[in-house]
């Protein structure tokens, strides 16, 4: 089973320090404090198709748009054991949208003979939570979306566990190829050993460029989106806000009195 | 000059750090109360590979460099002094000894478990009456009929009793040379009968390293035993013990920075006269100060694993880096449960638990005094 699975490298937004500044074009937040990290729904869909590589053999190919420092998440998606990867880098990328982004995984994938492709649900930055399934619609693949269990029935499908509200577990039949994106907490992903550090150092991560992709320049990133990000702002600070300042005592105690004249307790 | 990690050691300081951060700090706490050895979370770190680290993959270990070592004991130390020291303790006391002065049969047999992890080794120098001055040995080691015979005690040895313990590499006394005596090291297997393991005691920190008293009564083991040459371990163990410094040095180092870390985003939250305690300078420099010190002792400490790297003498520069970044971690220490007032003396912050075990790095694998007379014999005083 041939497999790709979509990583993004996303700010780490578990670090406390991690604050969140509009830049000086209104239209990005300044990166230069940020420590990256894998996307997590991401992770879980690399532990996914490594699990699935394990049991049933084939090649798992990761696939990233992004800079050069972006090798870092994924080269360890491939320390973990991933066989190959293709990072998608032009500058004429950015503010790309759902579609220009999911075009460009396209051409990415669009010839590799892929069986199942894979990408989390949701990125954790933009929060479109609609690339992947783009992708299937580009690709004219079924598609299923929010998955948190896949099984193989046989080399052509697929039983999937989808998570509903409630913890409710839909399970589908689907036909390969197909695409899923994959939600938190369906598997518990692995670190990597030293052993897959070094390896994957010596795998190689190949490199698209605009013209790699056989893309025009109108259809990635801003001339190719149908959504066009203007401008990022902080929300202001209401009226019906109420900061209570003081020590951990004093407010703890005003928030009770708050709550109880609210009749919220 | 290149101050930079490699890409493959950015990763794995990445790997480690957030192992530790999910899979120790967390239980770090309940564990220390137990004072049992973490046999699970040892079982995980030996998975990745940490258990092994500079032993070569022909012999089951990683094939890393001692600079990817360190940063393992660092970066576990950050969060667990006891799982540092006794993942460092196994390698540099356990395994390198074999690695180092094994003949091929006793690699194959010893070392591949060990660097997998599987197993756990320990190194036996420090007697009753020979710390410091190990030289002192009074433990024997008499050959008879093919076998060597042991009588003797040692104490405080790490690793030496869990049930994974596969061996424990003792100096002994194997006769007399020139008017001196003739020490060598012998690799004793666990459950050898006439060898006795003590229970563990009952430590100021470190609780969750396996730390017992030994004693050998007319204990024998093959004459293949013999680890390295017969006479030669003295010198032997004065070479381990280098290797041994690069690791407690960097063990330090993560105390030290945990120690920072739990500081300053204490004072940062703590509001006293209404303000954070971090906006008086008497704070504030106390992080400054202790942001000097890891620094400077994990360049100290990385050089110490570089040289090593190189294949170069690196007796100095381990002296150097063990010394001052033990020193360092126990002031950060002091000054990190100072920062938390009365909360750092209670158990339920960490520095409480890294104070605990500070102290005890400056007086394994050489005390401070012994590093300074190392340093000072180098001067020629
Ligand atoms: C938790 C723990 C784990 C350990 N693990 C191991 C292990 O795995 N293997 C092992 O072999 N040992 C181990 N040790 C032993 C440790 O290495 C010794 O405790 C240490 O070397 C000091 O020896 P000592 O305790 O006998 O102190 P002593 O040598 O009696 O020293 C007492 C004091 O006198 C000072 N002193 C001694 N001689 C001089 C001098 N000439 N000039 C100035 N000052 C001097 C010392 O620095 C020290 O401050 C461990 C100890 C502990 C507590």
């Amino acid at each position: 089973m041939n497999i790709v699975v979509c990583v993004k490298q996303v700010p780490d937004t578990s670090d406390p320090d991690t604050e969140v500044h509009i830049d000086g074009t209104g239209r990005g937040v300044d990166q230069s404090k940020f420590s990256f990290v894998i996307n997590d729904a991401d992770n879980y869909a690399v532990e996914e198709a490594i699990l699935l590589k394990e049991k049933h053999g084939g090649e798992v190919t990761v696939v990233n748009i992004g800079p050069e420092a972006a090798n870092q998440v994924i080269r360890m998606a491939l320390a973990k054991g991933g066989d190959a990867a293709i990072r998608l880098d032009d500058e004429k990328f950015a503010f790309s949208d759902v579609l220009a982004t999911a075009r460009l995984l396209q051409s990415a994938v669009k010839d590799g003979g892929f069986d199942l492709i894979m990408a989390g649900c949701l990125a954790s930055d933009d929060g479109y939570g609609a690339v992947g399934v783009t992708l299937a619609q580009l690709l004219g693949l079924p598609h299923a979306a929010m998955v948190k269990t896949v099984e193989v029935i046989d080399d052509k499908k697929l039983k999937v566990g989808r998570e509903l509200e409630g913890g409710l577990l839909e399970m589908n039949e689907i036909e390969m190829p197909c695409v899923l994106t994959i939600q938190t907490g369906g598997n518990e992903p692995r670190y990597a050993s030293f052993k897959g550090i070094r390896e994957a150092s010596k795998k190689e991560i190949k490199v698209m460029d605009l013209g790699a992709t056989g893309l025009a320049e109108d259809q990635v990133g801003e001339a190719g989106s149908c959504a066009i990000m203007a401008q990022y702002s902080v929300p202001e600070v209401g009226e019906l806000a109420e900061i209570l300042e003081g020590d951990p005592g004093t407010t703890s105690a005003r928030l009770a009195e708050i709550l109880k004249e609210k009749g919220l307790v | 000059m290149e101050f930079d990690l490699n890409e493959e050691q950015t990763m794995f300081r990445q790997m480690v750090r957030e192992f530790a951060d999910k899979e120790i700090a967390p239980y770090a706490e309940e564990l220390d109360g137990t004072g049992e050895f973490p046999y699970e979370i040892q079982a995980k770190m030996a998975d990745l590979g940490l258990y092994g680290l500079p032993i070569p993959e022909e012999y089951g270990g990683a094939g890393a460099d001692f600079v990817t070592y360190s940063i393992a004991v660092e970066e576990i130390g950050r969060v667990s002094a006891s799982l540092s020291i006794s993942m460092a303790a196994h390698t540099s006391l356990g395994s390198m000894p074999i690695y180092l002065f094994g003949t091929e049969e006793q690699k194959q047999r010893w070392l591949v478990d060990l660097a997998q992890g599987r197993k756990l080794g320990a190194f036996g120098l420090t007697e009753p009456e020979a710390g410091s001055d190990a030289g002192a040995t009074r433990t024997t080691a008499r050959l008879a009929a093919g076998e060597w015979v042991i009588n003797g005690t040692k104490c405080f040895i790490t690793n030496s009793g869990t049930d994974i313990t596969s061996h424990v590499t003792i100096t002994a006394v194997t006769g007399e040379h020139g008017g001196g005596k003739e020490i060598s090291n012998i690799l004793i297997p666990a459950g050898t009968p006439g060898f006795d393991v003590a229970p563990s005691y009952r430590k100021m920190g470190w609780h969750n390293s396996d730390t017992h008293e030994l004693s050998f009564t007319d204990c024998r083991v093959p004459e293949g035993h013999l680890l390295g040459e017969r006479g030669g371990g003295f010198k032997a163990f004065l070479k381990i013990l280098d290797c041994g410094r690069i690791g407690v040095a960097a063990l330090s180092v993560g105390l030290a920075q945990g120690c920072l870390d739990e500081s300053v985003s204490y004072a940062k939250s703590r509001i006293q006269f209404g303000q954070p305690i971090g906006r008086n300078q008497g704070i504030s420099f106390k992080c400054a100060d202790m942001l000097v010190e890891v620094e400077l002792a994990r360049l100290a400490t990385l050089k110490a694993a570089w040289l090593a790297d190189q294949g170069r003498p690196y007796t100095r520069e381990a002296a150097i880096a063990k010394l001052f970044a033990s020193e360092a971690a126990m002031r950060a220490a002091n000054s990190a449960v100072q920062i938390h007032g009365g909360y750092g003396y209670i158990e339920d912050y960490p520095v409480c638990r890294y104070f605990r075990d500070a102290k005890i790095l400056e007086i394994g694998e050489g005390t401070s005094e012994v590093q300074r007379i190392v340093l000072s014999r180098m001067l020629g005083l």
